[in-house]
């Protein structure tokens, strides 16, 4: 489904990624590891186009798609849900969720995907005229879930759900998003929180200063000892 | 005499009120501009005022019809508020308010050079007067009333507009962060300028219903140019339900303060409260917090 050949990218003068290869198929969930600073984020962004790669290729369903601006790559079926959350807090929650639903194609269908959000989180139902910037951290997260889903994704690009929430909230949240797995969306996710992603994901890549330095399947990562030793604290 | 006395006053909050409707639309357009694209046109009454001239060219030095000639001057107007983002603000986006701010200041002198090159400094005027109406013993210009029933009506469809449609939502969530607007597949080039070309047809709306009430000259953009600045930051620059109330308020100062004293004293009136206002809620009355 995506394919990165190769991708270089970086701020000014500054290399965040070398030289990196990715593939994530259809069906799949697939975990990116590594420290912070390991250049994570930088590749969501790649994959979002927010900021341009210096070399390499960007391919969805086969077709190169590193010329397109930013604002069309979620109509490729590609939705991030950046780090931070980064919500529109002084609009309520439903009009989050609506503006997820802006490209022209999701419009038309947005009273039968809130119905699905609203499903999948009831909590966001209860909340749906409250600003979202009142929400606490978790419902801000299912929120954010919620907004990228409205546009109709195939992949979804989760950036560190797990940040900055209580641990209790962590576990809730990784049990939604193997929901939304079930729900027959391809999942990419960005995390720190080693032993749990590895638990809902089928394969995995370790990234360590912006270059890819291992991957395998879940359980080829867990019994490995770089990921041991630097993530697991075995 | 008391009597009398209390009527006029009546007259004069009255007239405050229809007063406000007007100034509430004039502030609308730029704050509006403000909040969502973090920019200040100083030169917004300079649009009304080519607005004016627009309607007047096309009425009496063209012969057509009223009923054409103001729809006319709101799509001018709107094209020009999107020519003024792209060609002058667009470039200068990044930069310094203080730049934004100069650079905008000079569409001020020059919009006002030209329709002096163009127009000269007569006062231009439609020839059209509304007539005026009696109630008891209070008297109303309709033009005002006029005035007040459409800008209050363009107040509530960009209201609506703003809630109910999806480029408005846009352009709200786009003025509370823009970098992520692209991954919701918002082009944020798109949403100034549809929000630019509201800002100019609101200026090109105001320069319809002042066209029935005043002269048009060069200058005249100073006459409420200022006044339209001061009644946004009053009400917190960006902030448009506070833009609409600090209209109403300054109204008030102007036309119940006029009455009481001079029709000039309305206006030092109104300004000294302002800049004590600035001291005492230099955020604006009605400021968010935390922002």
């Amino acid at each position: 489904m995506l394919e990165l050949r190769s991708v270089s990218a970086g701020y000014d003068g500054f290399q965040a990624l070398s030289d990196v290869d990715l593939q994530v198929r259809s069906g799949e969930a697939v975990a990116v590891l590594g420290p912070n600073g390991a250049g994570k984020t930088t590749l969501l962004r790649v994959i979002s186009r927010l900021i341009a790669n210096r070399h390499g290729e960007l391919l969805m369903d086969g077709r190169r798609y590193d010329a397109m601006p930013a604002w069309d790559v979620i109509g490729l079926g590609i939705a991030q849900v950046p780090e931070g959350r980064r919500l529109f807090p002084r609009l309520s929650v439903e009009d989050n969720l609506r503006i997820g639903a802006y490209l022209p194609a999701a419009r038309g269908k947005v009273a039968s995907r809130l119905d699905f959000v609203y499903s999948l989180f009831p909590r966001m139902r209860e909340r749906r005229l409250q600003l979202a910037g009142t929400l606490s951290g978790g419902e801000q997260q299912m929120c954010a879930i919620g907004r990228a889903l409205m546009s109709g994704p195939r992949l979804l690009l989760l950036d560190e759900p797990s940040a900055g929430l209580a641990p209790v909230v962590v576990q809730s949240i990784f049990g939604l998003i193997s929901r939304i797995r079930a729900e027959g969306y391809t999942v990419l996710i960005v995390e720190q929180n080693v032993r749990q992603v590895l638990g809902i994901v089928d394969r995995a890549y370790l990234m360590e200063t912006g270059r890819m330095r291992t991957s395998g399947t879940a359980a080829e990562m867990l019994s490995n000892d770089a990921v041991r030793k630097a993530y697991l604290g075995i | 005499m008391e009597s009398v006395f209390d009527i006029f006053l009546l007259e004069a909050v009255l007239n405050g009120l229809l007063l406000g409707g007007l100034l509430a639309l004039l502030s609308l357009g730029l704050n509006l501009i403000f909040g969502v694209i973090d920019v200040v046109w100083i030169c917004y009454a300079e649009l009304i005022m080519i607005g004016m001239y627009a309607i007047w060219w096309l009425h009496v030095g063209q012969g057509l019809s009223l009923w054409l000639a103001f729809p006319a001057a709101v799509v001018l107007v709107g094209l020009m508020g999107m020519a003024l983002h792209y060609f002058i603000i667009r470039p200068v986006l990044a930069a310094e308010p203080i730049n934004q701010l100069l650079v905008t200041g000079g569409v001020l002198f020059f919009l006002q050079a030209l329709a002096t090159v163009i127009f000269g400094i007569d006062f231009r005027n439609l020839g059209v007067r509304l007539p005026g109406f009696s109630v008891g013993d209070m008297y109303f210009s309709s033009a005002r009333l006029l005035a007040f029933a459409v800008a209050l009506a363009a107040i509530a469809a960009t209201w609506l507009f703003l809630r109910r449609t999806f480029t408005g939502v846009a352009i709200r969530a786009i003025s509370q962060d823009r970098s992520i607007m692209p991954l919701m597949g918002v082009n944020p080039g798109r949403i100034y300028l549809v929000t630019s070309a509201i800002g100019g047809a609101l200026a090109g709306l105001a320069g319809c219903l002042l066209v029935l009430q005043y002269d048009v000259h060069p200058a005249i953009g100073l006459s409420f140019g200022p006044l339209t600045f001061l009644i946004c930051v009053m009400g917190g620059l960006g902030n448009l339900i506070g833009g609409f109330v600090a209209a109403f308020v300054f109204a008030q100062f102007i036309s119940v303060g006029g009455f009481l004293f001079q029709l000039e004293w309305g206006y030092v009136i109104a300004f000294v409260f302002f800049i004590a206002m600035m001291f005492w809620r230099p955020q604006g009355i009605f400021a968010r917090s935390g922002r």
